[in-house]
This record gives C-alpha cells, structure tokens and sequence, in this order.
C-alpha cells in the first residue's frame, strides 16, 4: 500500500494487538461515573444538611440545666427591665398575645443559641400558635400544616379535574392540529415563574374573586388555591396526557370494534387504563403545590390560623420558612424550627415521589404487559 | 492453497438464552471474496460482527469457541479490541455516514490515529475515496454534508471511510440491499477491485450477487452453517438439498 | 336511548374541551394583562437605568444585571455535571443496573423538591459550612464567604436545574443513531473518542435545549435564593463572587409584598413581571420549538 498511515507492515500479532491502556478512557469513565454520582450526593448531603440544623431543637433538652443559671446570671446583670426593643413591630405574624411576665432574651451572639423558653419549644410544636417571635415563642405547627394541607386540597381540586379533562381533550377528542397547539401552550404555562403567578394572583385574581365572592380578606386561601392550581395544572396535564397516549392502541380498538363511540371508548376504557398514570400525576401536582414558596408567600394573606373557611387567611409551611428565614438569627431555636418544616417537607414531598415512582409504574406496567 | 485469513473454530453465540450461532467453524481465504447466504434471521450479520467483535457492544452475549485471524486468536483476553477494528473494516446495511463532512468522514478514522498532519489527511482522504471510485463525483464538495449524497455515493464514500484506516479486512453487512441496480452495480464493480489488496467478506440476500463478486459462499440456516465452498461449486452442484432448496429459491 | 347518548357525549366531550380552552385562556388573559399593566412604564431606558428615589422612580438594571449574572454562573456549574450525569446514563449505566436506578430516581426527586428546600440546604451548606469553613480556615473566621453572596446563590440555582439539563441532553443523545455510534467504533474509534466526536456534537441541539430551560428556570426561581444571596436594593452593581445581588424574581416579591407603597411603584412591579415574564416566555419558547425539531427528527 501507498500510504501507509499508522503502521508498516502490520500483520495479526499478539504484540502489535496487545491490550492497550488509554489514559484519556480511564479517565473518562472514572469522571464520568463519578459525576453521575453527585446528584445521588446532592440528595443525601440535602437530607444531611437540612436535618442537621433542626438538632439544636432535640438536643436542648439536656442543656437546659446550663441555660437556666446563664439566664439566671444575665437577669442579675441588671437587665431585668429590659424591654424587648419594638416588640410589636417583630409580632408581625398572628395575633398578639404578649407574656409580659416573661421578658425578652437577646440572643448574645451566633453561638450563644440559648433561648429562655427552650423547653417549651419542643413541645409547643404540637400546639396551635405559631409566635415564634414574641416575648414567649410558640412554634406550634398545627396551624401551619391545616393551612398547607387546606390551600393544598383546594388547589388540587381546581387543577385536578380541569387538567385531566384537558388531557383527555388533547389526548382523546382534538383534531392533531389543535393538539399542536395546546400542548406547547400549556407546557409554556409550566415555565412561567411562580413569582409571576403569585404576583397576578396578589395584584389581579384577589381582587376578581373579592368582587364575585365578596369576602373580607382579600388574600384567603381560595386565591391561594386557584393561583396554586395554575402551578399544578401543568404537571398534571403533562403526565396525564402521556399515561393517556401510553395505553396501547389494542385497547381503544377493541371497545371501537364492539361499537362503543369515540367519548365511551376514552371515558370507559382509555381513562380507567390510565388510573396508575393519573394518580402519579395527581400526587406530583400534590407535590408541587405542597412545597410552593413564592405564591403561598404573595396570595395566601400569611395568617397563622385554624380555620376550614376558604376565604380565610392561610399561613403554610413553604411560606413560613420563605418569610421568616431572613430575619432570623443563625442557629437560634426559631432557625432551628424553620429547618425542621424543610425537614417535613422534604420527607413528605420524597415520599410523594418515590410513591409516584414504585407503585405506579409497577401497577402500570402489570397492567399494560400483563406480568 | 496458502494459509486461509481468519479461521473460526465451534464459535457459538447467544443472545441471552437464545442460540444464534451454533458451532461455526469456517476457513475465510485471504485476498478473496466470501459472500455469506442465507434466510432472514439466519446469523448472517452476527456471524460477520463476531469478527471483528461488534458483538461485545451489545449486552448479555455469550461468545464461545475461537475466530483466528492469521493465527491470532481475536477472542484472547489480551486482544484490543479498538485496535483490532481498525484492521477489520466495516460496511453496514444502512449506510451511516457522519452529520460532517465528506472530508471529515473519510478523515475520521486517520484523526482518531492521531494524523493531524493537514497534507497528509488530505492525501489520504483523496486516495481512499479514488479506492472507492468516487473520487470524481466529490471531489468538488469535499465540505458539503456528507448528508446531501445519495444512497450509493453515501455507501461508497462509508467503504472510503473504512479504506482510510488501512484495514486489511472488510466485512461489508448487505452493502447494496437498499440501493439502486446501478449503484449496486458501481459497489459490486468496487469489491472486485478491492479484493486485490483486502480480504472481504461480505453478507448478501441477493444470490445474483453472491455468484457474481464471490469467490467462495457460506450457506447459513438457523444459526449453522450448513454448507461452505467455492461458489462455483455452491451454486452448481451444491452438496445438501437444503443449498440447493435455497439458491433455486424452492423456500426462504 | 341513541340520541341521548349522543347528547352525553357531546356535553362530555364539550366538557373536556372547555376544560382545555379555560387553560389557554387564562394564559393569555396573563399575559395580557401583565403586557397591559407594564407596556407604558416598559422602554429601552428602564430596561438600562438604576432605581432612584427608594424604587420609586428609574429602571431596574441592577436586577436585570444580577439575574443574568446569577443564570450564568449557574449554568457554568449545571450544564457540565447535568450533560456529563446524561452521558453516563446513555453511553455507560447498564439500563438495569442498580446504580444507573438510582441516580435515576435521585434525578426525580432533584426535578420535585421544593425550591425552598434548596434554599434551606444552599443555607446550611454552601453558606454555612463551606463559606464558614473557608473563612473558618482561611481568614481566620472573619466572615466574608460564611454569608449570602451572588456565589452560593448561583450554586444553589444550579442543583435545582440539574435535573432540568439532564434530562434534555439525555433524550437527545438517545437520538443520536445507534448506527453513528457503530460506525465510528468499527473505525477504531474508542467509547470516549466515539462519545466526544459523535455523541456529543450529534446532541447539541439537546445540549442546547436543556440550557435554556435550566436558564429560564433559574432566571425565574425565587424561593432558593430568598436568603442565599438576593437583596432587595444596592447601589452598586456586584463586582465579586461574595456580594449580594439584584434579581428581578425577588424584586417583584418584595416590591409586590414589602414595600412601603405598593400602589405607586404598582406600574414598576408590572413592568419587571412584564421583563420576567417575557424573559422566561422567550426563552422556553425557543426550547420548546428545538425540542419539537428534535423530536421530529427522532421519529
Ligand atoms: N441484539 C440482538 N439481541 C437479541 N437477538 C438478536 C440480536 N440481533 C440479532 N438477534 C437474533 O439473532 C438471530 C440472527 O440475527 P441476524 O444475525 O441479524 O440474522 P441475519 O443477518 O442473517 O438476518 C435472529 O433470530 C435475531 O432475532
Ligand atoms: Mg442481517
């Protein structure tokens, strides 16, 4: 040959076809499998660090001892008159019930994360107020929980129905083009920022429904809900409209056959077929609206309360870390207890969706492979 | 007769738990050309990927027995595979040129080998793509997408491709099912004129086409080889029926 | 007994109908309505200029510049390790594996904690034990990283849109031919050479794609960076890593909810939702009609 390039006179030896060690393969794989586990990292050192700053509040018990006779020390400092410097401006959230016979602790420095109503923080979680920043905090999560639970329910109510039915439009009954046409559409929607939906629910929708509905507050967890549902709606059209497609052609052409109609076939067979699918989707929108920040933050009124009226005021979980988290002193009690909602909503929206993840998919596919 | 090119010895493959290749054991000639016949689903192109082990790609295969290449046994733990495939070429069904260049096409297999040298790949893209007759037709377009050829032109320019790399085998999987007869009378052309320099092996469904550019045909069915010889001799007087079934086209 | 049934099915199929349109309308009716609130406030000069009077006047460059720096940084740490982690899906994980499984499913719930929840962990994590361990270990615990910064908020952002960019590039390396793959490595082209020359050009386009959407997510994100590094005005522009910065997410939060008056800065909140939005908007709008390309082009 003319032009030999890489080889004179190769032929077929042992020698010249010996296994080759490639740094750059070595390399590569090693790189490449190793990044691949970070995300693995990312959500253990997640759990790792978010629970780690919600010890501080088990861990108190024990040290109580020690903080009594530092307090004890610091009311002999001649402090006792101390007044808690503009109270009334910190008790922005829920009603004000001041303890005058307590008074105040300061908090020293960042490392000095002891609180005079220690004790009582641990078991003030299971209670009704949530005042962590009055002269005797509560950090009762109770009202928290109804509040996500209520403004979760309401959103889901809204988005669940309108979603799945628009799904089973465009999955179902839409000529191809409109199908064209709505998808991308509503899969712009789930791009819009949450900010965005919030601000719109907080300057346009409250006051909509307040001239419809008539209430007093004009942020309740009903415009919460509706704004919210605008976040779910998306997510659960996507995954609803795509366990719709999945189920297999043979399915609808045997109800077709039997001379069922278009609207029976998709009613009586396509959606029962996508139960495991739609639920999935139902429980990720749950998700989503479970752990929502910016809108429960703009057009939910933020009120601690225990209340089943949709017109009332909420306060969720999402929204108390994002309101409360920047004013707060570092590892305080308060701090702490913000870490420790994270901590539930993590749990819970991991929950979500490993449930999402196991035993849907597994009915699913049993149901479609018959295994 | 002179020391055949690639020996295979009871080379059996699985796929999972289905046999695909039973005990092949076959003499493939040096410097001639081996067409491989036989049904759908037979074992053809497995057959062919085992020899230059395209096979290991694909996950849960079980390869046992030996393909020996001038002695060489390919299946050895000590063997490179990357290594070994620049020295056995191949050509597929689908022609699949790169989303690149012509140039950058036939210059693939030289840049991996670290040619950089901007003369030489030039010199080297020209004379592969002259081996494969198509020099002419491209020559002009060089740095146009390798995409805008068609079907033959692409096929062509993928054997240059494999030229470029000095292989001194070429397995060719059904290079010409899906083109035209007169592109597939331009490949046929080019085998004959390439069988000079290279061992080719090459799997057809088109028994015209064995006969006319093979030197010696393999007849598979269902994972064995059933009969092996000159295709003269396969396609005259072969020795079992189930050959002679098969060319004269009584099943398939 | 036929033509009631015929009238259920119109009613239901009007029903699921109705249901679609109530969607689209109420994204145009947004739209329309945020274009309307913040078209006469929207001009090239607001786009470019400083708040002035305490945000009651001026532009809002300042968080239009710390929202792009914030997207920037992010994507220079999500889109590597997210294309890398699509990589190593595709091209090495066995399908089966128990590995490939759980980065997976690790991937998903990335893609569903709440956004808050990276807040909390860009707190406890970069800030506090990173930052504070560097300043800690280097500055003699003199605070300087252990606090809010542009740095630890981009970080923060780009665990979020990790997933976002992984499974872009992923589906698109999935449409790279199995046929290009071959004949490369039948051409002696090793796994990596094969996956640099042909894989990874073959899938720019999803590459592409995944920015986007990492971007325009992040660009619109707010929860995460509520206390990692977002501030409501400064008066200078951040020039390093650990200052704080402007973003136009946060601006229109606290603008909306914080002010000391809400209803004269009300055309200025319209007009940055009016920015965020178009943002964001053009953004996915540009990945959605890549991704159908690609989509096409897969079939
Ligand atoms: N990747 C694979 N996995 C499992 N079975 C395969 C695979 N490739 C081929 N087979 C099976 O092996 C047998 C031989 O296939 P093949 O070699 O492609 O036949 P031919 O090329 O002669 O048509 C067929 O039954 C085919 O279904
Ligand atoms: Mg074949």
């Amino acid at each position: 040959m003319d032009n030999s390039i890489n080889n004179t006179g190769f032929v077929f030896t042992k020698e010249s076809l010996r296994k080759k060690f490639r740094w750059s393969e070595f390399l590569s794989e090693r790189i490449i499998t190793g990044v691949a586990f970070l995300s693995i990292t990312i959500i253990i050192l997640i759990f790792f660090f978010v629970f780690r700053e919600t010890l501080p509040i088990f861990k108190q018990k024990k040290e109580i001892v020690k903080v009594e006779s530092v307090q004890k020390q610091e009311q002999y400092g001649g402090d006792e008159n101390a007044q808690p410097t503009n109270a009334s401006g910190q008790e922005q959230y829920g009603v004000i019930t001041k303890d005058t016979m307590m008074t105040e602790n300061q908090v020293v420095g960042e490392d000095t994360v002891i609180h005079g109503a220690d004790e009582a923080t641990v078991k003030s979680l299971l209670g009704k107020d949530w005042l962590p920043v009055s002269d005797r905090p509560r950090y009762g999560l109770i009202p928290l929980l109804v509040g996500t639970v209520k403004i979760t329910l309401l959103a889901i109510l809204f988005a669940a129905p309108i979603a799945i039915l628009a799904a089973l439009f465009s999955a179902a009954f839409a000529p191809p083009w409109m199908r064209e046409i709505i998808k991308p559409a509503i899969e712009l929607l789930a791009g819009f920022p949450s900010v965005v939906i919030g601000f719109f629910a907080l300057m346009v929708m409250a006051s909509f429904f307040q001239n419809i509905f008539g209430y007093d507050t004009r942020l309740n967890a009903f415009v919460g809900g509706v704004a919210m549902a605008l976040a779910a709606i998306p997510i659960i059209y996507t995954i609803t409209e795509d366990a719709l497609t999945a189920v297999p052609r043979s399915y609808t052409e045997a109800s077709l056959a039997l001379g069922a109609s278009r609207w029976q076939t998709a009613l009586f067979v396509t959606l029962p077929a996508a139960t495991p699918g739609i639920f999935a989707a139902v429980l990720l929108g749950v998700g989503r609206v479970f752990g929502e920040t910016m809108i429960a933050l703009m057009a939910t009124g933020n009120a601690a309360m225990i209340s089943v009226n949709p017109f009332e005021s909420v306060r969720t979980l999402a929204a108390t870390i994002g309101a409360e988290m920047a004013e707060v002193v570092f590892g305080d009690t308060h701090y702490s207890v913000l870490f420790l909602i994270g901590s539930l909503l993590f749990i819970f929206t991991f929950g979500l969706n490993a449930l999402a993840e196991f035993y849907v998919k597994g009915k699913l596919v049993k149901r479609f492979q018959g295994k | 007769m002179k020391e055949p090119k690639i020996k295979t010895r009871d080379l059996t493959l699985f796929y999972g738990e289905k046999m695909a290749l039973n005990a092949i054991s076959m003499d493939i000639p040096e410097k001639e050309v081996t067409a491989f016949i036989g049904p759908s689903g037979c074992g053809k192109s497995t057959f062919l990927r085992t020899l230059n082990r395209m096979n290991d790609l694909i996950p849960n295969v079980k390869i046992t027995g030996e393909v020996l290449v001038d002695s060489l046994n390919i299946y050895d733990k000590q063997i490179d595979v990357v290594n070994l495939r620049k020295k056995v070429g191949m050509v597929f069904q689908k022609s699949n040129p790169f989303t690149k260049s012509i140039f950058e096409n036939v210059a693939y297999g030289p840049k991996i080998n670290g040619m950089n040298n901007k003369a030489k790949l030039e010199e080297i893209v020209e004379s592969s793509l002259k081996k494969a007759f198509i020099w002419e037709e491209v020559k002009d377009r060089l740095h146009d997408s390798a995409m805008g050829l068609s079907g033959g032109q692409q096929q062509r320019m993928c054997i240059a491709r494999a030229l470029a790399v000095e292989p001194e085998i070429i397995l060719m999987d059904e290079p010409a099912s899906a083109l035209d007869p007169i592109s597939t009378a331009k490949i046929e052309e080019l085998i004959f004129e390439l069988k000079k320099s290279y061992t080719i092996v090459i799997v057809t469904h088109n028994m015209q086409q064995a006969a006319r550019v093979s030197d010696v045909t393999a007849f598979f069915y269902l994972g064995e080889l059933i009969e092996f010889g000159k295709t003269k001799k396969i396609f005259t007087t072969p020795d079992k029926k189930q050959t002679e079934e098969y060319i004269t086209g009584r099943f398939g | 007994m036929n033509r009631k049934n015929r009238i259920t099915g119109a009613l239901f199929v009007g029903t699921t109908a109705f249901s679609a349109f109530l969607i689209i309308a109420v994204i145009i009716i947004l739209l329309v309505v945020i274009i309307i609130g913040g078209k006469d406030t929207f001009s090239w000069k607001f786009l470019t200029s400083f708040p002035e009077d305490g945000m009651m006047k001026g532009g809002i460059f300042p968080a239009i510049y710390g929202t792009v720096l914030l997207v920037l940084i992010m994507s220079v740490a999500a889109v590597p390790f997210g294309t890398i982690t699509a990589i190593y899906l595709t091209e090495y994980a066995k399908e089966t594996s128990i590995l490939a499984k759980t980065i997976r499913f690790a991937v998903r719930t990335l893609a569903t904690v709440p956004s808050i929840i990276f807040g909390l962990f860009g707190l406890g994590f970069f800030i506090k034990f990173v930052g504070g361990g560097m300043d800690n270990m280097f500055l003699g615990g003199q605070l300087k990283w252990g606090q809010p910064n542009i740095l630890w908020a981009s970080l923060t952002m780009s665990l979020l849109t990790l997933p976002v960019v992984i499974v872009s590039v992923e589906e698109a390396i999935r449409t790279v031919p199995r046929e290009m793959r071959e004949a490369s490595l039948a051409l002696g082209a090793t796994k990596w050479e094969t996956i640099k020359r042909i894989v990874i050009p073959g899938s720019r386009s999803g590459i592409m794609t995944g920015t986007i959407l990492a971007v325009s997510r992040g660009a619109g994100e707010v929860a995460p960076i509520l206390f990692t590094g977002a501030a409501y005005y400064l008066a200078t522009l951040p020039t390093s890593l650990s200052d704080q910065f402007m973003n136009l997410g946060y601006h229109i939060y606290i603008m909306a909810t914080q002010s000391a008056n809400v209803d004269q800065t009300l055309p200025i909140q319209f007009a940055t939702t009016l920015v965020l939005l178009m943002l964001t908007f053009m953004l996915n709008l540009t990945a959605v009609i890549i991704r159908s390309r690609l989509r096409r082009k897969a079939k």
